[in-house]
């Protein structure tokens, strides 16, 4: 049985389909990217997942039953894209204060935070506020604070955004180490290789619509283009055949899509019968970027507004 | 509900540690009194001396207009009413020949507009000059004797009692209008403050994406509601602070005052039970704190309090969450919020200037009425419950206002609650005064 099981979701705002019949399930323990150009949906959804709105149609099954927002909001843990957090109050106070909203007791609040903050060095903070702290700080406060009540289903927004490279390590270790202990992460951004690096599942949503749904391996090897690159000493002269088109030539390397109804073996065996000394041969799988842009390219770049009759 | 009381919990201590939470509580008051006693202090010292030459063709003014320190009397000749102004007068008086059977008009020139109390003030001292002449001439009292009779005349002296069945009770209606001012403007006042700070508090929740994180936790609503009541306990615990301090002051008062003076005033204290016979040999100074003690005894101070404390939170709730509803509203800029808060705090200053008008005329059908519907009654009623309960103000009419003070806030808070809750999540263009009516009545 899946953690999150969505199905048929729409919500209909006054000028936009904002989410338009969409379903997807997310396993437990998994980590799950939800992608989808600017202005697809991404944050309705979102919204309804987290219980901030009542979706129009469909519905949501946390664990196979309903979801129900007031009595599963400590069961989620959302992160926003754009932070927050009260600037004027006391970092320490301040995560207490959202545990206890999501149902935690002040003590055992405390213990937890106090554990985090020992865990992301942040112990010094307790007593700052928000307004002294840079961005990425009040990043890791804001992802202490959203997985601190152990959620089974975590909620992450642009997570990295304003992040030096050791502190997205800090936080992208996190998420691993939370989705092993059990707990299931939904994953939106805009970053695609972060994505192909964290991923397991991915969605990808545009105009409302669901266009893509796999695991990132399934997703590359549809997308594929039978693309090799074969580094080989020397290069025989005659490269051009009839087995393959050539793309791009190096000194000691070629890129190559295999035409129509031939095999990689074929173009092994070519080049060995040419006495080549082959040292590498690869497929070239499609970075999701190009799978991303590839998809959404050709939609207009904005999405129109208009009139939805209700 | 566990959830809504942490967030008042979090409103109300965040703001209470505030040190300008401490400075506006101690500076308010002080304000406030150097604000009145400096424009006391001014409207004292500022009074301007007018001096106006008369061109008197009767003759007799002369001996009888009074001059004093601020209305001054030129009768030198050589005056006219081309030159008087190069003789140092703001004004000149011509009063042509008064006849007895028939209205006469006389005229004041001026270069220098004089104040509307001036005039009536000026008028009010011919008149008396013209009644003094006509009985010095027609009885041929002597003018020593006229005046002798004018000082001694002032041996009545009026005390007021309001009528309460079995036993009358004494009265100021001085203390009434001040109290009763004192109170509306203190409630009008603490509406702007707090509703403002809800306001602010909503705008900062939204602005910073707060709103959102709290929202996917608790439910729009409560968190409006816990964040009016938070703030709403702040300004309580204000003027509880406020009636403390002026207690204490009051205390710190007396204890400055030397032990003779204060046996003096306890002597007539017992003394006006019996008789007031004995006053006469206490001192001016004892008398003077007698008559504040005595009179500041006449108010129902339970009443007062407790009436003031209920309309504060009624009032405050009332349009606290109408505050919060244009904070929901608007982004960042502060300016969208300027347009928005028109309609609300217009009924707030109208209430105002109904109280003014409240406080002289506590009975009057305007004060009535404003005093018993929900948005004005806040003000105005406590303009007239100095006057006195049942007297002034009748049962009926203070549990009528009540009432309605209560469902008012109710529906206030119900339909900005609508309001609220989309616009706390909705960000980019300001909704207009339609949408904004097409949420508040929507269900979900």
């Amino acid at each position: 049985m899946p953690m999150l099981d969505v199905t048929h979701l729409k919500k209909y705002f006054a000028t936009q389909k904002a989410v338009d019949d969409i379903s997807f399930t997310v396993d437990k323990g998994s980590i799950f990217g939800l992608l989808g150009p600017n202005g697809a949906g991404k944050t309705t959804l979102i919204r309804m997942i987290t219980g901030i709105f009542y979706p129009d149609e469909g519905s949501i099954l946390l664990n196979g039953k309903k979801f129900n927002p007031d009595a599963d909001a400590a069961r989620i843990g959302y992160m926003p894209e754009e932070r927050g957090l009260y600037k004027k109050m006391k970092i320490g106070e301040q995560a207490i204060y959202f545990a206890q909203l999501k149902g935690l007791s002040r003590s055992d609040a405390t213990d937890r935070i106090k554990k985090w903050f020992v865990r992301f060095e942040m112990q010094s903070w307790w007593n700052k506020k928000i307004e002294d702290l840079s961005k990425g700080m009040a990043q890791k406060l804001q992802f202490v604070i959203t997985v601190l009540h152990e959620p089974e289903l975590i909620i992450l927004d642009e997570p990295f955004s304003g992040l030096d490279p050791v502190n997205a390590n800090l936080i992208k270790d996190e998420i691993f180490r939370l989705a092993e202990n059990g707990s299931s992460v939904i994953f939106s951004t805009h970053r695609m290789e972060q994505v192909e690096e964290i991923c397991s599942h991915i969605i990808l949503i545009n105009k409302g619509q669901k266009i893509l749904d796999g695991s990132v391996g399934k997703v590359k090897q549809e997308f594929k283009e039978n693309l090799f690159r074969l580094t080989a000493h020397p290069l025989p002269d005659d490269i051009p055949s009839t087995l393959y088109d050539l793309l791009l030539k190096k000194e000691d390397s070629i890129t190559l899509r295999i035409r129509e109804g031939h095999t990689p073996n074929e173009v092994l065996e070519y080049f060995i019968s040419r006495k080549s000394d082959i040292t590498d041969f690869r497929e070239l799988l499609p970075s999701l970027n190009d799978i991303f842009i590839r998809l959404v390219e050709g939609t207009s770049v904005s999405r129109q507004f208009q009139n939805i009759q209700s | 509900m566990k959830k809504i009381g942490l967030i008042i919990r979090r409103e109300y201590m965040t703001r209470v540690r505030n040190k300008t939470f401490l400075l506006s509580t101690f500076l308010l008051p002080i304000m406030i009194v150097l604000l009145i006693s400096g424009t006391v202090a001014l409207s004292l010292k500022g009074k301007t001396t007018h001096r106006i030459a008369v061109l008197d063709q009767n003759g007799y003014f002369k001996d009888y207009l009074k001059s004093d320190a601020s209305i001054l009397f030129d009768f030198s000749a050589g005056i006219d009413s081309l030159n008087y102004s190069s003789k140092n007068c703001t004004a000149v008086l011509i009063i042509p020949v008064l006849k007895e059977d028939q209205k006469t008009v006389y005229r004041l020139k001026y270069k220098k507009q004089m104040g509307i109390s001036d005039i009536s003030d000026l008028e009010k001292r011919i008149s008396s000059a013209i009644t003094d002449h006509l009985i010095y001439t027609k009885t041929n009292i002597s003018r020593s004797r006229l005046d002798s009779i004018r000082s001694a005349s002032d041996i009545a002296e009026l005390k007021t009692y309001s009528d309460e069945g079995k036993n009358s009770k004494a009265s100021s209606q001085g203390l009434a209008y001040g109290i009763g001012y004192a109170c509306g403007f203190l409630i009008y006042l603490l509406t702007f403050i707090y509703g403002a700070a809800v306001m602010r508090g909503v705008m900062e929740e939204k602005t910073s994406r707060v709103a959102e994180v709290i929202v996917s936790s608790v439910k729009p609503f409560p968190l409006m509601l816990g964040k009016i009541i938070g703030i709403g306990a702040v300004g309580l615990t204000q003027f509880l602070l406020w009636i403390g301090l002026i207690v204490v002051l009051a205390g710190v008062a007396q204890a400055f005052i030397p032990h003779e003076l204060m046996a003096e005033v306890n002597h007539l204290q017992q003394g006006s039970v019996m008789t007031n016979a004995s006053a006469i040999q206490t001192s001016e100074a004892a008398r003077q704190i007698f008559e504040v003690k005595q009179s500041i005894a006449t108010a129902n101070w339970l009443l007062i309090i407790g009436c003031f404390t209920y309309y504060f939170l009624g009032g405050y709730l009332f349009y606290a969450s109408l505050f919060a509803a244009v904070g929901s509203v608007v982004n960042e800029d502060p300016q969208e919020a300027q347009s928005l808060l028109l309609p609300i705090s217009m009924p707030i200053i109208f209430s105002f200037i109904i109280m003014s008008i409240a406080a002289q005329d506590p009975g009057g059908s305007l004060a009535v009425w404003a005093s018993i519907i929900p948005f004005s009654s806040p003000i105005v009623m406590m303009a007239r419950i100095p006057y006195g309960v049942p007297g002034s103000v009748p049962y009926w009419q203070l549990l009528l206002s009540m009432g309605l003070l209560a469902a008012g806030f109710l529906f206030t808070t119900w339909m900005a609650g609508k309001i609220y809750r989309t616009g706390i999540l909705m960000y980019g263009k300001k909704p207009g005064w339609k949408t904004m009516w097409t949420w508040a009545w929507k269900k979900q």
